[in-house]
This record gives structure tokens, C-alpha cells and sequence, in this order.
């Protein structure tokens, strides 16, 4: 039992799970699904299906962090490859077509990657701080996603390209199938080979690890790579849902979403030691906040005031301070018990 | 081995003058640069398009960015200490429709400007507390922030509020022209701003404590100064500089609109990088910032004189950023490994 209070997803598990019994008080709808047409329905399904885009960010996110980066471009490399994509279709003859849906996701994803390569480029080559360094694309990239549509919001029809968000396989969202996807290579990636550990090194200490033989810059160069590329595939997956590349709004704010979703998982955000289970958690946490508050009937721009006081809460609870705090308050209750569960653990 | 030359000829004399001067004032080079570039746009600008009347052209610069300036004094604060303030946009958001809001509810001028620069104050000194005291990095504690002055500001009105109140027109209605040249009470709240941060930085205890800390900070702690204090103050200097730029720019469109400054932190930061300071924290002036801010506003002044796509404006911001990051980048390095 004390050893499953310290593990360290339990506070992540349970503010899900907290508020999923919230949700369910207050609207009993919220766990039932509904099956019809041989696809599921329900409030459940529908958290799995939007927070694909996210859950793709957020993986992408968990990577740069750990090497004590952070990467503030995703929501513009969203918004260029969405715009790439549906440009790749909207020029084509045949817009249905699944050659032509096939070469549109792979230049959207393509071009995402070349940004991503340019991300890593100037934080593991030139050595500027990662949080300007993707500055730069942040601010530059809706410019150029605004060039490639003209400024216009395209619009498309294309049926393969519209499945990815909104089609069902065996009864599950299709998106859902995306991010399952993305987090089981990433997590083969990063713990059944030595990359993770690799990457928790340099994040831990670069210099260190430089000197102990660990190649850091291609560690490092790889991460923003990996969050380029997956941001590009939830730019994807966002123009498919809406059937337009905005460059605007898509992807708007994404990387704090994603970030506090990293650091709900248990991330700590000066590097280092990373969960991806945590993310995977904390992606679905904030899901399931924003669907919460959409229907208390909170009006959607009130949002971040909740949003707000959640990251707050989260913060306080992973600080030094707060936590001598509980553990004196904890040594108080039961003087015995703390020295003893430290020794076993 | 410069000084023996320098004794020798006199002609090696004066180039190691100007090398020796530079290598002095390393962290004024960044200032000189991004000087150069502004006088070469403004420059090219004159020559290029005939109707390009200057002394109109940069007092409506002034006018127009007259909130970013401030914002900008504010975070060179935070950014000299070594932080980041990402609130300042949705601070601004919200005191300037609460200010609105007040003063359509009848709420006097000489209560409701106060009480607005009160309200950023304490905004920064919920990030700053929540920075110093339980060690969240300012990167998360200013989201923090500005997650809550965003949604405030929705809470305080879902449209804008239009700004009837003659006192805070005022401040942008009244123009005191001079040649060719214009300037409004905003502006001069802009200038005065500038000013009085260049003054604090440059003269005071306080200033040279800002820069200790943002140098080295476990120096200046083993030194004695007041770390904690003065990286508190810094960003409650911001959430001041935030409420002012609320009223400002409430003044300047005449209305409070919850969903201004969407993006205007990055801006900020932008300014005061291509000004020259450091993001990493010891090294900077307000008056580069104050450069940097013209250098933003002029390049979307020619990119509307040119007619272009306002899209180029975000894209040629973020190419500057990029130049000087990395022109930054090498001067540390280079003086890195000089000492």
C-alpha cells in the first residue's frame, strides 16, 4: 500500500480519475457509450477522439523536455503542415483520391519534419536557448502558414482525408488509433532501447553525459526532430477534423496545453526524468477538464481562469516547500511511521 | 600585448582603441547592432518610398506602440534577472477592459487608472511568489498568470466596452505637435517609462542588483544582496508596466476588448531580445529595448507601405529575432572564451 502511494503516477491517476467521478456525479451520461452502426458513442469516445492531436504534441513535448528543452513551435508547425496538406489536395485533380491523400499527409509531415530538423538545428548546433530558438518559429511560422493559404482559410472535400478524424475502426475513433499508435512507438522507442536513459542523461546533465561518451547532440537534435514530426501529424489530424487549414487558430495555444500536460504527468520540467505513461495521463486529464467545463456551461473563453488554478494546484503540489510542508504535517500525525517506509522504499 | 602596441603606433593605437572599447562594452554591441539596422531601414525607408515623411512616420510609431514600449521596460526587467514573463499580454487584456468596465460603471479616472496599475502589480506578484518561493520555473508561473488574466479578462465582459470617459481619452486625443513631429500623453508615459527604468537600472542599488542577480545569481547570493527581493520586485515591475499598457492601449483603440494582446508577449520578448538583452539573464539596457520596439513597429510600417501580406510582418520579426539570437550567441561566446 505505501508503495503504491509513491509511485509516482498515483497523483497523476488520481486527478483523473477525480474528475471523471466528478463528471459522472454530476451528469450520470458521462461513462455510458452507446453503440450504433457498429460505432461507439459517448463522452467517453469523444475525449479519446479530440485528444489525439494533443496526446501527438504532447509525446513530442515529453521528449524535448526531458533533454531540458522545450519546444513553442508546435502550434505553428500545426498550423504550416494543416496548410501544406490541404494545399498538396486542394491543387490536385483527383481530391478523393487516396494517392493524393497518401502525398498530401507525407509533404504536411515532411515539411514538419524540416522544421523540426531546424528547431534541433539551432538549439543543439548553435547552442541558443531552446525557448527562443523555437521563439523564432513560433512567431514565424503562422506568417508562413498565412502565405502558403493566401490568407484564406481553405476548404476541402476529400473523403480519405476527412476518416482520419472523424472515420471509425472497429467501432473506435480512428484518431484514437493514430495516438495509440504515436505512444507505442514512442514508448518502444524510448524504453525498450537505451534511448531513454540516453536522453534522461543529457537532460540531466549535458556536459556529463558529453563527457561519459553519450552523443547529446544528436540526442538533443533528434527530440525537437521527433516533436517537429508529430506536431505535424496533429496538424494533420486537426485540418482532417475540420475539413480547413486555418492558419490562425489551428494548433493556438497548443504548447501550453501540452506542457502542463508533460508536468501533470510527473515531468519535471528542469529536465531529465520523464513518464510517458505520465503524459499519456495528463493528456487525457486535460481532455477531460476541457470537456468537464464545457459543460458546466462555463463559456469556453472563461476557461483559462480553471485552467489556471488546475496548473497552480499542480505546481504548488510538485514544489520543494509545499511538500515539506505535507511531509511535516505528515511526521506530525505519525511520528514513527516516515523514517521506516523511507528505509524499505 | 594590446597596451605594448598601443604604445608603439598610433595608428594600432586607435584600431585597439575601438577593440578595446568594444571588448569593454561587450553587451552594448547587441544595442549598436540593432541601432544599425534601424538606421538603415529608416534610411532605406526614406529612399525608397517618396512619401515616406519621417518625423510623422516615427512619432506615429511612438503612438502606435506606445503599450509595447511599456511592456517591453517591463520585461527587460524580468528578462535581466533571468526569467520570463509570458502574462504581459493577457495582463494587459484585462486591466484595460476592467478599466473600461469601470469607468462605464462610472467609476472616477483618478480611482480606476490607480487601482488597474495595483491589480497588474499584484498579478506580478502572484508569478513572482509563486517563481521565489516554490521554486516553479517562470516559464509555468507566468502561464500561470496569464491563464488567469485571460480568463478574468472574458469574466469582466465576453464583447469590448467602449471608453466614454473624457479623462482617459484624454490621454491619446491630446497632441502636442513640433515640426513635423507629434506626441500624445501616452507617448510621453511611453518615454517617461523608458526613462525612469533606465534611471533605476543604471543608478540605483536595485538596478545594479537586477543586473548582479541575473549575471550570477549564486555570486550574488554568496554576496549578500538581496536576490529573492529583487527578482520579486522585477516581476511585479512588469505587472505594473502590464496594467499601465492596459490603460494605455485602452486609450489608444478606446475600448477594452478581453481578447487584445493575444500573442503580444511574444512580441514583447521579441523587442527586447533584438534590443540586446541576454535571455539569459545579466546583460541589457530599457533604451535597447526602446530600439527594438522601433525596430518591430517600423517593420510593419513598411511592410504596409510596401502593401504586403501583414503575415510578412510575424515572418521578418522572427528572422530578426533569429539574427540576433545567434550574432548574440557568438559575442557570448567569444567572450566566453576570452575569459
Amino acid at each position: 500500500m505505501k508503495r503504491l502511494f509513491s509511485h509516482r503516477l498515483v497523483w497523476p491517476i488520481a486527478a483523473l480519475l477525480l474528475l471523471i467521478v466528478i463528471n459522472t456525479v454530476s451528469r450520470p451520461s458521462f461513462l455510458s457509450i452507446t453503440l450504433q452502426n457498429g460505432e461507439l458513442y459517448g463522452s467517453l469516445i469523444d475525449i479519446l477522439r479530440n485528444s489525439a492531436p494533443l496526446m501527438l504534441v504532447a509525446l513530442g513535448m515529453t521528449i524535448v523536455i526531458a533533454t531540458r528543452g522545450i519546444d513553442l513551435s508546435v502550434g505553428a508547425i500545426m498550423a504550416v503542415s494543416g496548410a501544406v496538406s490541404l494545399t498538396v489536395i486542394e491543387g490536385s485533380n483527383d481530391p478523393g483520391g487516396l494517392g493524393t491523400v497518401a502525398v498530401a499527409i507525407l509533404a504536411g509531415v515532411g515539411v514538419a519534419l524540416v522544421l523540426g530538423v531546424w528547431n534541433g538545428f539551432l538549439v543543439s548546433v548553435l547552442g541558443i536557448q531552446p525557448i527562443i530558438a523555437t521563439l523564432v518559429l513560433m512567431l514565424a511560422g503562422r506568417g508562413v502558414a498565412l502565405l502558403i493559404t493566401g490568407g484564406f482559410i481553405t476548404t476541402i472535400n476529400s473523403d480519405p482525408y476527412q476518416f482520419m478524424a472523424q472515420g471509425y475502426v472497429i467501432g473506435l475513433p480512428f484518431a484514437f488509433f493514430v495516438s495509440l499508435a504515436a505512444i507505442a512507438v514512442v514508448a518502444l522507442l524510448e524504453r525498450r532501447t537505451a534511448l531513454g536513459m540516453l536522453t534522461e542523461a543529457v537532460g540531466i546533465n549535458p556536459e556529463a553525459s558529453r563527457l561519459a561518451g553519450v552523443r547529446s547532440r544528436s540526442i538533443v537534435w533528434g527530440a525537437y526532430i521527433a516533436s517537429g514530426t508529430l506536431a505535424g501529424m496533429a496538424g494533420i489530424l486537426y485540418s482532417s477534423n475540420i475539413m480547413a487549414a486555418d492558419a490562425n487558430s489551428a494548433g493556438l495555444y497548443i504548447e501550453l496545453d501540452a506542457i502542463l500536460a508533460v508536468v501533470l504527468g510527473g515531468t519535471s520540467l528542469a529536465g531529465g526524468k520523464f513518464s510517458i505513461a505520465g503524459t499519456v495521463i495528463g493528456v487525457f486529464t486535460i481532455q477531460t477538464l476541457k470537456s468537464t467545463i464545457t459543460f458546466l456551461g462555463v463559456p469556453p473563453a472563461v476557461s483559462p481562469v480553471f485552467m489556471a488554478i488546475a496548473v497552480a494546484i499542480v505546481v504548488l503540489a510538485q514544489s520543494r516547500r509545499v511538500r515539506g510542508w505535507l511531509s511535516s504535517a505528515g511526521r506530525l500525525a505519525r511520528p514513527t511511521t516516515r523514517p521506516d517506509s523511507k528505509v524499505l522504499s | 600585448m594590446t597596451t605594448l602596441t598601443a604604445v608603439r603606433r598610433p595608428a594600432a593605437q586607435r584600431a585597439s582603441l575601438g577593440r578595446r572599447f568594444l571588448a569593454r562594452h561587450v553587451a552594448w554591441v547587441p544595442v549598436f547592432a540593432a541601432l544599425g539596422i534601424l538606421l538603415v531601414m529608416i534610411i532605406g525607408a526614406v529612399a525608397y518610398f517618396p512619401n515616406f515623411q519621417l518625423p510623422r512616420i516615427l512619432s506615429s510609431i511612438l503612438l502606435d506602440n506606445a503599450y509595447l514600449l511599456v511592456l517591453a521596460v517591463g520585461m527587460t526587467f524580468v528578462i535581466l534577472t533571468g526569467g520570463i514573463d509570458l502574462s504581459v499580454g493577457a495582463v494587459m487584456a484585462f486591466t484595460g477592459i476592467l478599466c473600461a468596465r469601470l469607468l462605464g460603471d462610472g467609476v472616477p479616472v483618478g480611482v480606476a487608472v490607480p487601482s488597474m496599475i495595483l491589480i497588474g502589480a499584484a498579478i506580478g506578484l502572484l508569478i513572482g511568489l509563486l517563481v521565489q518561493y516554490f521554486d516553479v520555473q517562470p516559464f509555468i508561473a507566468s502561464l500561470v498568470g496569464m491563464f488567469l488574466a485571460r480568463g478574468l479578462a472574458f469574466v469582466v465582459s465576453l464583447e469590448s466596452i467602449k471608453v466614454e470617459d473624457g479623462g482617459l481619452l484624454w490621454l491619446q486625443s491630446t497632441r502636442f505637435s513640433f515640426a513635423g513631429w507629434y506626441i500624445t500623453p501616452t507617448g510621453i508615459i511611453a518615454l517617461l517609462s523608458v526613462a525612469i527604468a533606465a534611471i533605476v537600472l543604471r543608478y540605483t542599488r536595485f538596478g545594479r542588483t537586477i543586473y548582479a542577480v541575473g549575471g550570477n545569481e549564486q555570486s550574488a547570493r554568496l554576496m549578500g544582496l538581496a536576490v529573492v527581493r529583487t527578482k520579486l520586485i522585477a516581476y511585479v515591475i512588469s505587472g505594473v508596466c502590464a496594467g499601465l499598457a492596459g490603460i494605455i492601449l485602452t486609450a489608444y483603440s478606446g475600448a477594452g476588448y478581453p481578447l487584445n494582446g493575444m500573442g503580444t508577449e511574444l512580441d514583447t520578448i521579441a523587442a527586447v531580445v533584438i534590443g540586446g538583452t541576454l535571455l539569459t539573464g545579466g546583460s541589457g539596457f530599457v533604451l535597447g529595448s526602446m530600439i527594438g520596439v522601433f525596430v518591430y513597429g517600423l517593420i510593419k510600417t513598411i511592410i504596409s507601405f510596401l502593401g504586403a501580406e501583414q503575415s510578412w510582418t510575424r515572418i521578418t520579426v522572427g528572422a530578426l529575432l533569429l539574427v540576433f539570437v545567434v550574432v548574440q550567441r557568438l559575442i557570448v561566446r567569444r567572450s566566453a572564451r576570452r575569459s
